[in-house]
């Protein structure tokens, strides 16, 4: 069992090291793609339309946009090195501390969603397979295809609509926390740890109300692909060879289920989760806009807008490690999940 | 143990007159139509076939596991008098494993690759009784001990990926008797598995069936396993049963025309490449193999009628010769260490061995499909071995050596037709273009191998198991090869087409003059088929010699040991008497 961790350790450290040179290929890339990019930035911050050739050109020099390409490129990359993200010019603040106020937003909206929908996705697919070509297997399909060709816009203003307006049961769809409960004292940024951690419960559900509406919109878009992986593979699973031994030991049909042919069907599922979290996390601009969620995606958004370089390579670099970090998590998961992966 | 039971006394399992249907895209298909059988308590009883004979379909229908497409359309199964035919799934819930219970063909596959044998054997036990963590575990070593494994301790928490096919067998074993059945159902259960592996596994199950009186059924293609471990045999062709009788009787005289071509197309150690399919039992038959036996059966006729030896004369030169071939893998696994034999021009060799023996490998590397790492391959006097495999369809002797590989779907491209799969060398190497020169070298190439021109135009799928592997000799023949490497090329085929296919590679090297490597785990057949033989064991040579002289006195014990293990229609003690007679 201790060898198979330090095997786990061992490959999840040698994926780590290979994922390196992809991290610095991201950077050099993000900064090239902002370069050539329509808009001068020096124009945008300068003072107004009427502001002279000087003014801009002074900008530009302190911005070192006046340098060449690559000397601008090494320079980033020390800085990047050293932990400067930069300065955004639309908050004024260093793009690092606006990266770490919002990105727990981010992460606690995101974290939610995804655990919604495999607490849906699972049983769903579960049953479609159970009863595959059934009324309820055909009734999964019509979540799953709903899910997915109604964009998270649409769908978020629709529960907007049903839930805060037609109804009433949900708290106004504005940030984090409504303006009347004081935030909870910062340990982790997510505000259900920090207000569970404060004993202030009452902010908490405070909290969690204003989390139900996006996370749920967030969730109905990725049901669809968990819901189908978790279905094919459990087909798989219920079809192969073990789970006929199974039934021909005569094992009670929920062991089969669960520990025979679910067990062995999430570890598709579990690769799936990983994508699926990664791409939750960027795109859930949309979804951030929708209910004004202060988290890293609109932040970045305003700044391309603006044509604020910094905040945008600072976010790009952000999701390409947290891209890389899920995949070690999957792969950790993995090797604890099937004692295969473990064999070299 | 009474092979038969008595009339009058109610046998442990009844079959009567057994219907089971699939549902098909192309309707309802009848896979069992009308099977009657009876097992008695602590018989075993034998149902032998080839494929599509529903001797598994009758299994699956006894235990009720038939897959969601296959239903029971008529018959009756009584279970000590009970009928199991329609019960509820509760019901069934208590017979399985505790009654009835089955042990499969891919061990490894039978069992749940993330779960350790101690849960697995656990779980077994405890769907029939109640017991704690700790009794689970104490009932899996014991079971483990009951199975003869080695260091049982140690195998507890293994995982099925971490143990031989032959061990995951046996965790399958000790998991079907953990509840004390009173009937084991052993569908093809060591097929797959080396031969003395197969032997160690089909003992252990003989004996625990004896001391725990337990009923088999032992389903198998193989005829010998059927004669060596079974009170009585019953022979099933097309979904109905043809023949029932006592082992010794039923394969001394056969009485069916299908049990007599079952038994003379199963390669005995004294059989000959002309007595697996004799002529005179090919009339009227209807079956599969025999029909396509129809293309060409003069070639294979002749080859019958001509028993003598062709053994290259001795000043016959090498055509090739492998000197201390190394294949070594990366991590440090050596699967082919130090081997040196060679060919002459129309000589054939057999490349004898068990899994993991390396005679596949050397297979790849004669063909020069794979690099070797250390020395040198010389064809017909040049060396081939330092040209990069994936350089060597660029060479000129690529068209001298082509080879016949195991699987004949997977080694057939299922987007060409057969014309396309045999015209594919003959565009690549020869450079022929389209036209009436290349159809008419294509048409001649499946008539050598026996596939009626009308089947070129068939697809892969569309062709069955012996019809796909004429059309991989007839591609491997297409550029007149002085060597043809055969690596199982029988393997997953049916006894009685295997013995048409065999008969068509030996006329076709005795008319071409093609030297033949000859991979095999079945030592009947290379025999047959080879003038010498080469045995290995983990990559090395063991033994090499004439075929006749090493297979009558093998001298390292390992060849002995995997000639013991060979099965004889007769049981054992058979060779014995061959050998002291000749």
């Amino acid at each position: 069992m201790s060898s198979q961790l330090a095997t786990t350790a061992k490959r999840a450290g040698r994926r780590f090291l290979s994922s390196l040179p992809a991290l610095f290929g991201v950077l050099v890339f993000t900064f090239l793609l902002m370069r050539v990019l329509p808009g001068d930035p020096a124009v945008f911050f300068a003072s107004g339309p009427t502001a002279g050739k000087e003014e801009i050109e002074l900008i530009r020099k302190s911005m070192g946009l006046d340098k060449p390409v690559p000397e601008q490129l090494v320079r980033y990359l020390g800085d990047v090195g050293t932990g400067n993200l930069g300065r955004s010019l639309t908050t004024g603040q260093p793009v690092l501390s606006d990266l770490r106020n919002r990105l727990p937003a981010s992460l606690e909206l995101t974290f939610s969603a995804l655990l919604i929908a495999l607490f849906t996705a699972i049983p769903l697919g579960v049953a479609a397979a159970l009863r595959q070509g059934s009324a309820v297997d055909h009734l999964v399909r019509f979540i799953c295809a709903l899910g997915v060709c109604v964009p998270t816009f649409v769908s978020g203003l629709l529960l907007i609509y049903a839930f805060y307006y037609l109804l009433g049961w949900a708290p106004d769809p504005t940030g984090r926390v409504d303006i009347f409960t004081s935030p909870p004292p910062l340990v982790t940024g997510f505000l259900l740890i920090d207000f569970a951690v404060a004993g202030d419960w009452e902010g908490w559900r405070a909290a969690a109300r204003q989390l139900v509406l996006p996370a749920f919109t967030m969730a109905l878009f990725v049901v669809a692909p968990l819901a189908r992986i978790t279905r094919a593979a459990m087909l798989a699973s219920l079809g192969s060879d073990f789970v006929r031994t199974a039934k021909s030991l005569g094992l009670p049909r929920r062991k089969i289920i669960v520990t025979y042919a679910l067990r062995n069907a999430i570890l598709p599922v579990l690769t799936i989760a990983g994508i699926v979290f990664s791409t939750m996390l960027g795109a859930n601009v949309l979804v951030e806009k929708v209910f004004s969620w202060p988290g890293v995606a609109s932040y970045a958004l305003d700044a391309l807008l603006s044509s604020d370089y910094a905040p945008v390579q600072g976010f790009v670099l952000l999701m390409a490690s947290i891209f890389v970090i899920v995949n070690l998590t999957v792969d950790v998961l993995y090797g604890i999940a099937d004692p295969r992966v473990s064999v070299e | 143990m009474n092979a038969f039971a008595s009339p009058g006394e109610t046998p442990l399992l009844a079959i009567d007159d057994l219907h089971v249907t699939f549902s098909t895209r192309r309707g309802l298909v009848e896979a069992v139509c009308g099977v009657s059988l009876q097992v008695a308590a602590g018989e075993t009883l034998g149902i032998v076939g080839e494929s599509g004979s529903g001797k598994s379909v009758t299994a699956f229908a006894v235990t009720r596991l038939l897959d969601a497409s296959g239903r029971i359309a008529a018959g009756k199964v009584r279970f000590k008098g009970q009928d199991i035919t329609s019960a509820s799934s509760k019901q069934l819930r208590s017979l399985h494993g505790a009654a009835i219970s089955m042990i499969f063909q891919n061990p490894r596959g039978a069992l749940n690759p993330i779960r350790t044998v101690a849960l697995q054997i656990a779980d077994a036990v405890g769907a029939h009784e109640r017991i704690s963590a700790s009794e689970g575990r104490a009932r899996a070593l014991d079971l483990l001990k009951a199975v003869l494994i080695r260091d049982p301790e140690k195998r507890l928490d293994a995982y099925p990926h971490e143990l031989s096919g032959g061990m995951c067998q046996r965790i399958m074993i000790a998991m079907a008797i953990a509840s004390r059945p009173a009937l084991l159902i052993a569908d093809e259960p060591t097929t797959g598995l080396d031969v003395t592996t197969q032997k160690t596994v089909m003992d252990l199950l003989a004996r625990i069936t004896a001391e725990r009186g337990m009923a088999m059924i032992l389903i198998t293609h193989d005829l010998g396993l059927a004669a060596r471990y079974c009170d009585r045999v019953a022979v099933m062709q097309h979904g109905k049963v043809v023949e029932e009788a006592e082992p010794r009787s039923l394969f001394r005289a056969p009485r069916h025309d299908y049990t007599k071509r079952l038994v003379a197309a199963s390669p005995t150690a004294t059989s000959k490449i002309a007595d697996l399919a004799p002529s005179s039992l090919r009339e009227g038959a209807s079956d599969e193999a025999i029909q396509e036996g129809g293309a060409n059966p003069s070639g294979l006729l002749r080859s019958a009628r001509n028993d003598g030896e062709v053994k290259p004369a001795p000043g016959t030169p090498l055509l090739l010769e492998v000197q201390s071939l190394v294949k070594r893998y990366d991590g440090g696994v050596v699967a082919v260490n130090d081997v040196s034999f060679a060919i002459r021009q129309g000589e054939s060799l057999g490349l004898v061995g068990e899994s993991g023996s390396g005679k596949s490998t050397i297979s790849r590397l004669v063909c020069r499909l794979i690099d070797a790492s250390e020395g040198e391959i010389l064809f017909d006097g040049q060396p081939i071995g330092q040209q990069a495999a994936r350089d060597f369809h660029k060479s000129p002797l690529r068209k001298d050596i082509q080879i016949v590989f195991q699987d004949p779907t997977d080694s057939l491209n299922p987007r060409f037709n057969a014309f396309d799969c045999i015209a594919h060398p003959l565009r690549r190497l020869l450079a022929m273009k389209d036209g009436a020169a290349l159809s008419e070298r294509v048409r001649e190439c499946a008539a050598r191998a026996g596939l009626p021109a009308e089947l070129l135009e068939r697809f892969p799928h569309q062709l069955s198991g012996g019809q796909k592997a004429r059309v991989g000799i007839a591609r491997a023949i297409a550029c007149r090869p002085r060597l043809l490497v055969l690596d199982e090329p029988t393997a997953a085929l049916d006894v009685s087409v295997q013995a048409v296919i065999l008969q068509l590679l030996d006329s076709l090297r005795r008319e071409d003059g093609m030297a033949l490597l000859f991979v095999s785990h079945d030592l009947n057949v290379v025999r047959m088929m080879c003038d010498r033989t080469v045995v290995l064991q983990n990559g090395a040579i063991v033994e090499q010699g004439e075929s006749l002289a090493l297979f009558r006195a093998p001298q390292a014990p390992y060849t002995r040991q995997l000639l013991d293990a060979v099965l004889h229609l007769d049981g054992p003690g058979q060779r014995d008497a061959v050998v002291a007679g000749s």
